[in-house]
């Protein structure tokens, strides 16, 4: 299936690009940034501490245990700091 | 039965009107109190050039909804509006404003620091702060997500 896969603030940084069309056969949020993580060094650096990020499924927060079957969208990023 | 409180959500990189969004509270014959908290971009001793808010569009305009609809279950409000800018801002500048209207004050100031305790930790908001040594992103406050316990105890 197909997941767009946004990031924001420093991962989108070090990942070095904000969204991205991610081919996946994952069930879970966990197993997508394993994925990630596989793929290429800079993915494996930027998820390489997962307390320090935030996720978001079909823009609502949730854990990473989440399933990913029938969603659209999942987002990375660091803790907000909006106000 | 009361009417149903009127929310209002803006994220724009433009700056706002404080005086218009109040009037705007204000226009409801039932409202007593309207309590407003602006937030602005400090200038930490001069050493800050500017500050860049990212945000995701879309999910912030849904979670800042939530946290105001929450805001109205909870308190007998009037009406609640969040206004936040991203974009680039210098020190000075208006970051964001939350106002909130009901009959009488403690409802309104309770419901504007339930809105800014949640909107600081669940608002998809990432300021980054640029010196003159460089630029960083600013790292979340743990007391800020600890400020979100006292509204469920």
């Amino acid at each position: 299936m197909k997941v767009q896969v946004l990031y924001f603030a420093w991962l989108r940084e070090r990942i070095g690009r904000g969204r991205e069309i991610v081919e996946t056969e994952a069930a879970t949020v966990a197993e997508l940034v394993a994925e990630l993580r596989a793929r290429e060094e800079r993915y494996d650096l930027a998820f390489s501490d997962m307390t320090a990020i935030r996720c978001a499924v079909d823009q609502a927060l949730a854990p990473v245990e989440t399933p990913l079957e029938g969603v659209r969208e999942v987002a990375f990023f660091p803790p907000m700091t909006g106000g | 039965m009361a009417e149903p409180a009127s929310i209002r959500v803006v994220v724009t990189e433009a700056d706002f009107d404080l005086g218009a969004e109040t009037a705007h509270l204000e226009a409801g014959g039932d409202t007593g109190a309207v309590v407003t908290f602006t937030g602005r971009v400090r200038d930490t001793g001069g050493a800050l050039r500017r500050m860049v808010i990212e945000h995701y569009p879309g999910m912030t305009e849904r979670a800042l909804t939530e946290i105001a609809e929450e805001a109205c279950r909870r308190w007998q409000l009037t009406g609640a509006t969040i206004h936040h800018r991203h974009g680039t801002l210098v020190p000075g500048d208006r970051i964001m404003m939350v106002a909130t209207a009901s009959r009488h004050r403690e409802a309104a100031f309770a419901a504007a620091s339930f809105l800014m305790d949640y909107l600081k930790s669940r608002a998809p908001f990432w300021k980054k702060e640029e010196t003159e040594d460089g630029a960083e992103w600013v790292a979340a406050r743990e007391a800020d997500e600890a400020a979100l316990d006292r509204w469920n105890a």
